[in-house]
Parts: C-alpha cells; structure tokens; sequence
C-alpha cells in the first residue's frame, strides 16, 4: 500500500509488529540449540512450585513431539507476525492484536511443553480466551462477536470436560506429571472409571481440534483477521486437541473404544469436511474446511498402535502446518491487495503478483501430494499407515484415499481459481505486497520442498523423536523419497486420477454438497443455536420469577429456606425440645423483653408508617439495652446508633411511600402465610440458640484476645482491638464492601430520580 | 416543615455530635467506640442537620463530594498497613511508636489508629452517600 509509507501511524504500526517478531524468534533461536540433544533422545526439563498444595507445578520438558509442536508454534509465529506487520499496518488496534497474538504464542507453547496436567489445562484455556478475543477482533461486527462467542462455548465447554477427564484420572490413580506416563497406563486402562476418563478427555481434545459434531465452529472463526486465521486455526491452536491425543496415547490408547472412536470420528470428519469443501467461494472457508479434514485425519492415524500409523500423523501434521499457513497467508495477501477472496471475482493474478503465485504453487503441489514435494511423502506414509491400522483398516484405507483425492482437487481449485486464466475486469491492478508479507508463505513453500527431497533428514531429526516420545516401543521410523512399487504408490496413483476427476465435476459437486448440508443435521451448529436460545429463554425466566422485584416475595424466600434448612434437620434427628434456659434474677432483661414484644405488636397493628417505623426503633432500641445488660456495651452502642440511622433512613424511603392502608388489602390468607413464617423464623432462631446453650462456651479465643489485647496491641478494647488489628484484612474487605455498596446506592437513586 | 426550634438546636447539637464523633473515634482503642462507631455519630450528626437546613446546606458544608469521601478512606486503611511490610512482617500488622520519656508520661500512636480513621472515612462516605441522596430525592 503506497499511503502505508507515509502515514505515520501506518508505518509505526508496521514497526510494532517488525519488533515484536523478536520474541518468536528468540524461543525459536531456543529451541533449535536444544533440538541436537533433544534430536538424540534427550529430554530437557525444569520445575518450580506453584501451588504444590494442590500438586501443581511450573514443570515444563521439550522431548521430541514438544520440540515438533514448538517449533511449528515459534517458526509460524515468526512468520505471521511479520506478516501481521504488513497486513494489519494503520489498524488503530496494532497493539491490542500482537498482545492478543504473543500471550496466544505463549499459551500454546505452554501447552506443548506442559509436564504437569493442571498446568496444561491453565494453558489450554488460555489458547481459548485468545482464540476468542482475536476471532472477536474485528469486534464492532455482531457477526465477527457470534462467531467468537461460538468458538468460545464450545472450546471452553470441551476445556472443563478435559478439567473433569483429568480430576478422574487422578481419581483413578493417574498421575498429573505427564514424564511419568510413558511406563504405560495398564492400571488406568483396566480402571473403572476409564470410559468416563476417555470420553472427557476426548471430548476436550474434539471440541479444540474441530472434530465431528463438533466442527461447525472452525469455519466460522474465519471472521478472524486472516494471519490470525493462518497462525490460530490451521497451525496451532486446533492441533492443541492432536497434541492432547498423542499425550494421552501410551496412557489411554490402544484399548476398542479408543481405536473405534479415534478412526470413526477421524475418518467421518475427514470425508465430510473434504466434501464440504468445495461448497463455499470464500476461499478462506474452503481452507477451513480442509483444515478439519486435515484434523480428521490426524485423529483417524491416532486412533492406531503401530509405529507406521502414529508416524502417519506426526507426519502429516508437520506437512499440513507447512502448506496450509502457506495457503492461509497467501489468501490474506490477495484479499489484502484485490479486496476480495470470493472465487468468482478472482482470477489471472499470477501475472501481477509471482512471488505469491510461487508459493501458492509449491504449497498446492504439497497439499495435492505430487512427488518431490513433502505433501507426497506425507501422503505415502499415510497410506502404509491406513493399511496397518489395528482396526476397520479398510475403512480407514478408503477414507484416506478419498479425502487425499478430494484435497488434491481443492488444492487445484485454490491455486488455479485466483491464479490462472483472465483477470476479472472489476479487479485492479495488482502487485506482490512487501517483503515482510511475502516472506512467510515463500518460506513456507519453499520448506515443502526441501522437506520433500530430503526425508530421511527429516524423519531422523524431526519425526522420529516425536514419535518415540509418545511410542513407547520406539520401532524405527523412517521417510524416503521411493518406498519401492508398492500397494502405498499405487493408491498415490489412484488418488491423483480421482482427484482429476474430482476437480471435472467440482461445480455440480459443491452444489450438491450445499444442499445436502443443509438438509442432513450432520453438524452440531444447529443444535447449537437452539440450545443457545433455549438456555438464554430459560435463565430469563428464572430471573423473571427470582428477581421479580418484590421485597416481600424475597423475605419470604429467604425465611422459608432458613426454617427449612434449620428444622429439617431436626426433625431427622428428633433434637426439637430444649429445656428452657434459667431466668433466674434476669428480671430487668425480662422487662425489656416483654417492652420489644409490646413494640412488635404495635408494629403489626400501625395504622400509619410513622407508628410502625417508631416501633420498629423501640424494638432495635430495647435489643441494644439487652446488649448492654449482658455486658456488651460496644456492640449496645453499634445497635443504638445503627438503630438511630436506620430509622432516619427507613423514614426517607418510606414516608414517600402511598399510605399504609393501601397496603393492609392483601389477602387474609396471605397474611395468616406470613405470620406462620415469622413466627416458625422466630422459633427456629430461638431453638437454635437454646440449642447453643445446651453446651459450655469455649472461651479459649476470649482467653487469648484477652492476654494478647494489650501486650501485642496496645488496646483496652478487646472488640476495637479485633477489628483493627487482630483481623485488620477482615474489616478492610468489609469496609471495602460498604463503600462499593453505597455507590451502587446512590446510582441506583439516580437512576430512579431521572424518569425513564 | 422547616422549624425555627429544630434549625436553632441544630446549631447548637451537630458541633457536639461531630465532637463527640472524634471523641469515640480517638478512645477507641481503650474504651467502647472506634471508628466505625464514630462513623454512625457523625453521620447521624449530618443527618440532622441534614433534615433541619436541607442537604444542598450539608453538601456546602462537608464540601467533598460524599461519594469521594469513601474512596481515600479505603486507600488511608489499606496505606496503614504498609509500614509493617516494609519491617518485613504480614500487611497490616500493628506497628506502635511511643512518644516522650517515661518520667512525664508517654504517647503511644500505631498504625492500627490509622487504619480505623479509615474505616471512619469509608463509613461515612457511605452514610453521606445515601442519606443525602435520599434527602434529595
């Protein structure tokens, strides 16, 4: 953008992100000085306590599968925040969006090296708030926010199946400390509790990756700004629930529900999301959809127990992450210089922009799985990996085949439909963008290549280590460039000529895909929408019925669940009599009494709102002189002068009031309701209390404050004493409380002195 | 319904009351007050006066914003219990000073004296808040 040189705040946009790109590249720098020792099996680890009461640790370990996870998470973070530099240059928000995007960095990375569970679930949930804010980013469209708050539910509610999965495990005797994992989970997988530990946790790594039902939300986060989209939604975040399956794999793994849930739902999700994509012409929803393909099938190689299978998905997961982040900036890039991403307005731009096309090219050659490139490779190993699946490989072998030849015609459907032919007459001129937008999907391109002619390097540095780390039988794992003619390379074959023919009928297919999506309740987004509504519909209604405003239905609520609360169990326990306390020579105390009760009664039968607010004074009145006589002149004196204010604040607000006559109409038999309440409160309050008595006090707090008052406090006034510095932090919340309360106050007379 | 008889005791009462509010508020710490107790004197003093000349009269007289009144209370509470994290013991542990030499009587001033002035500033924040509030309504 030309104006984007020389507007100011473009240009110190553009420097924010040019910076804080330093971060990603440190860790990366980090990470590849441990890759050598970690590459030769070693395994690097710190810890410090956090809250070991509740056996949480700041313990985190980089073995192989961390290292491969990290440096995806560091590498694309390099990349797209560079990117980010360009894309989002004279975005009034810059700061807000690489805050959101490094903690995002971080939290993943957490994620991924994360030796203590708790820790992992902390930043695990911390990838979903992130993931909501930047879906949200764009946050003054209600469409950009419904899609948040979706991608935030349904993530979030999978993250506290996956908190309850854990709690169960160490229920069942697991442990939190993940090292300790690898000596395999024979008592866990035989424990009773396993099929709930397996469908919480599955649940939480489902939800997270996309998996089907739960797979509507990924297309919709694409209301993110599209770096996001690239670095959240095809690279990490949603392999955070891959990542979990391999965790879990030697400790849950290998049992029937294991296996049939992993390749079922994998394979489904697969298919369908592969078909689903050739529906839309928003070209970051086709990438989406491929996504949660990609995602299914990750999860299908999971659900296996050999090392071909698990080496199938460490594979693909590095060759996915390479091309789509490739494909996914590449989309931003035309969308940032055409304006548009809908495939039927684009076209011809590879003249205009080379470098892009390049890279879309490589990657699409990767995607699609031709030789040379890493996607082939991939797509091989995936192969030999389907035929040894330990259960339904047949199924698996077809869903495999048929995604593959599906990818292979959205791959040339993404990199011919903005590329090739004649450039659209409505769209201007275009050109490559600058350098710091290129760079990431060249690279990334490019890596395709160099990963695709030298796999045995990658498979002795890269693979092989994050296999091992969740394989416990360490079978050797090895990538080459030509396994030999083989049943792999003839389903390589097959695939490429379904993927032809697949791309010759792409427009009737996508249109009848649409419509059968609509019509099939195949996604959970549905139900959804209608849970939503009905959950929203519901917690109004309770609130309609609780906080209907009406003091009177409060009290009654309030004293009922206090009589039953008290007397229910008494009534268990036969405990309801109490001899009556000795009155003795309390025959002041008893005056007093029978004045407070006098004063109740002239309370009740007041004809007008002054008698009854006097009466109510002469009973706080004639409780404080109870106080007194007892020997508690401090909380006599608090009683009298909070008595004073209360009847000169009862006085304002009720004196205002229509006159009590008006109120005296209600019904008789709600009257005789409401005297049983009190009368059943009062009795309940005054058993409880001769209940109290029944036992000798234990004065031993009174007998410390007492000693300790004056020397340790330097107070006479045990009470005062206690307020201010025995329990100092009690009486500052409570203060606390008191000034927030009068705020609310005074806005809440506001609000009623305006009329509305 | 404003009095003469009222007004002309007010003038005379709410100096007493505020007196007496400071007076429960400083023998605390020995005898039956403190500051939350002052904090109800002293409202109920303002209250008065409140209902005798009106609170646009109260208002000019406290001249803080009875809503701000609250806020440095807290912040005095929370500050008195510095001192003691700078001794290195737990936030608000009482630290006492004494005043004088034994011979002619001495003064003991802590912390803890401080922190219940703020609990006085915090209530009667509160109090004025809603009292003249209310009044206004």
């Amino acid at each position: 953008m030309a104006s984007a040189k020389t507007d100011p705040h473009a240009s110190g946009t553009a420097r924010i992100g040019l910076y804080s790109s330093l971060l990603p590249l440190g860790l990366l720098i980090g990470l590849f000085y441990c890759w050598p020792a970690v590459a030769a099996g070693k395994v690097i680890s710190v810890s410090y306590p956090w809250m070991p009461s509740l056996d949480l640790y700041l313990s985190f370990r980089l073995d192989g599968l961390s290292l491969l996870f990290g440096l995806i998470i560091c590498g694309a973070g390099v990349l797209v925040t560079l990117y980010s530099a360009g894309y989002m240059a004279g975005h009034p928000q810059t700061g807000r969006y690489f805050f959101f995007l490094h903690s995002f960095m971080l939290s993943m990375l957490g994620i991924v090296t994360a030796d203590n569970l708790l820790l992992l679930f902390v930043c695990w949930e911390g990838t979903t708030v992130f993931s909501y804010l930047l879906i949200g980013f764009d946050h003054e469209s209600g469409k950009a926010r419904d899609n948040a708050r979706q991608a935030l539910l349904v993530t979030g509610a999978g993250g506290l199946a996956l908190l309850i999965g854990i709690l169960l495990l160490k229920l069942a005797g697991g442990s939190y400390t993940i090292s300790h994992w690898m000596d395999g989970g024979g008592t866990i997988r035989a424990h009773s509790l396993y099929p709930f530990i397996l469908i919480t946790v599955l649940l939480g790594a489902f939800t997270k990756s996309a998996q089907f039902p739960f797979h509507f939300w990924l297309p919709n986060a694409m209301s993110a700004p599209t770096p996001i989209s690239a670095f959240l939604h095809a690279a990490t975040m949603v392999k955070a629930g891959i990542y979990l399956l391999m965790r879990f794999h030697p400790l849950l793994g290998g049992t029937t529900a294991w296996m049939c849930t992993l390749v079922i739902v994998g394979g489904l999700t697969a298919v369908w999301s592969a078909l689903q994509a050739f529906g839309p012409l928003d070209l970051k929803r086709v990438l989406a959809f491929t996504t949660t393909m990609a995602l299914g099938m990750m999860t299908m190689f999971l659900g296996g127990q050999s090392a071909p299978v698990l080496t199938a998905a460490a594979t693909f997961l590095l060759v996915h992450a390479l091309y789509k982040a490739a494909l996914f900036l590449a989309v931003g890039i035309i969308d940032h210089e055409t304006g548009t991403r809908q495939l039927d307005r684009l076209g011809g731009l590879g003249r205009g922009m080379p470098l892009t096309a390049l890279a879309v090219a490589a990657a699409a050659c990767s995607m699609a799985g031709f030789p040379l490139f890493f996607g082939f490779i991939g797509k091989e190993i995936m192969y030999a990996g389907a035929l040894a699946e330990d259960m339904f490989p047949q199924f698996a072998t077809v869903a495999a085949v048929l995604a593959n030849a599906l990818m292979t015609a959205v791959a040339a459907v993404v990199l011919l439909g903005p590329f090739a032919g004649r450039r659209p007459s409505a769209l201007p001129a275009v050109h490559d963008p600058s350098w710091t937008m290129w760079l990431g999907p060249v690279i990334l391109g490019m890596l395709g290549i160099v990963f695709g002619v030298n796999p045995e390097w990658v498979s002795a540095y890269i693979i092989q280590p994050a296999v091992w780390a969740f394989h416990p039988a360490r079978e050797e794992v090895l990538l080459t460039l030509f396994h030999g003619f083989n049943m792999p390379l003839l389903l390589s074959a097959v695939t490429l000529s379904l993927g032809a023919l697949f791309y010759g009928v792409r427009r009737p297919l996508g249109r009848m895909i649409t419509s059968i999506a609509e019509r099939l309740p195949l996604s959970a987004g549905g139900s959804y929408d209608t849970g939503l509504y009905w959950f929203l519909k519901g917690a109004k209604g309770i609130t309609r019925r609780l906080q209907n405003g009406s003091l009177h239905s409060y009290m009654t609520i309030i004293l009922l669940v206090l009589v039953a609360a008290v007397a229910w169990p008494w009534m268990q326990r036969g405990v309801l009599t109490h001899p009556w306390p000795n009155l003795g020579d309390h025959f002041a105390a008893i005056g007093v009494v029978l004045v407070i009760g006098a004063a109740t009664l002239v309370v009740l039968a007041a004809k007008n709102r002054l008698m009854a607010i006097g009466g109510l004074g002469a009973v706080g009145t004639g409780v404080a002189l109870i106080f007194l006589m007892f020997g508690a002149p401090d909380i006599a004196l608090t009683q009298l002068l909070i008595e004073t204010l209360t009847l000169i604040i009862v006085s304002l607000v009720l004196l205002r009031l229509p006159p009590l006559e008006a109120a005296k109409k209600r019904r008789a038999y709600r009257r005789v309701m409401d005297g049983a309440l009190a009368l059943g409160a009062g009795w309940v309050m005054a058993s409880l209390l001769m209940g109290v008595l029944q036992h000798p006090l234990d004065r031993s707090l009174t007998a410390f404050f007492e000693g300790h008052s004056y020397l340790a406090a330097h107070g006479r006034n045990i009470v005062n004493v206690i307020l201010v510095d025995f329990r100092a932090l009690d009486t500052f919340g409570e203060i606390t409380v008191v000034v927030l309360a009068a705020w609310a106050g005074v806005a809440l007379i506001r609000k009623t002195k305006e009329p509305s | 319904m404003r009095s003469v008889i009222l007004k002309t005791a007010t003038r005379l009462m709410v100096g007493l009351i505020l007196i007496f509010a400071f007076y429960l508020l400083l023998r605390g710490h020995h005898e039956p007050g403190g500051g939350f107790a002052a904090a109800l004197v002293a409202g109920t003093g303002f209250a008065l006066f409140a209902i005798a000349e009106g609170p646009a009269k109260v208002r000019t007289a406290v001249r803080l914003r009875p809503t701000l009144i609250g806020m440095p209370g807290l912040a005095v509470a929370a500050l008195s219990g510095l001192p003691a994290v700078f001794a290195g013991k737990p936030f608000l542990t009482g630290i006492w000073w004494t005043l004088g030499d034994p011979g002619s009587g001495q003064l003991t001033i802590g912390t803890p004296l401080f922190f219940d002035i703020g609990v006085f500033l915090a209530v009667l924040g509160a109090i004025l808040s809603i009292i003249l509030g209310l009044e206004e309504h």
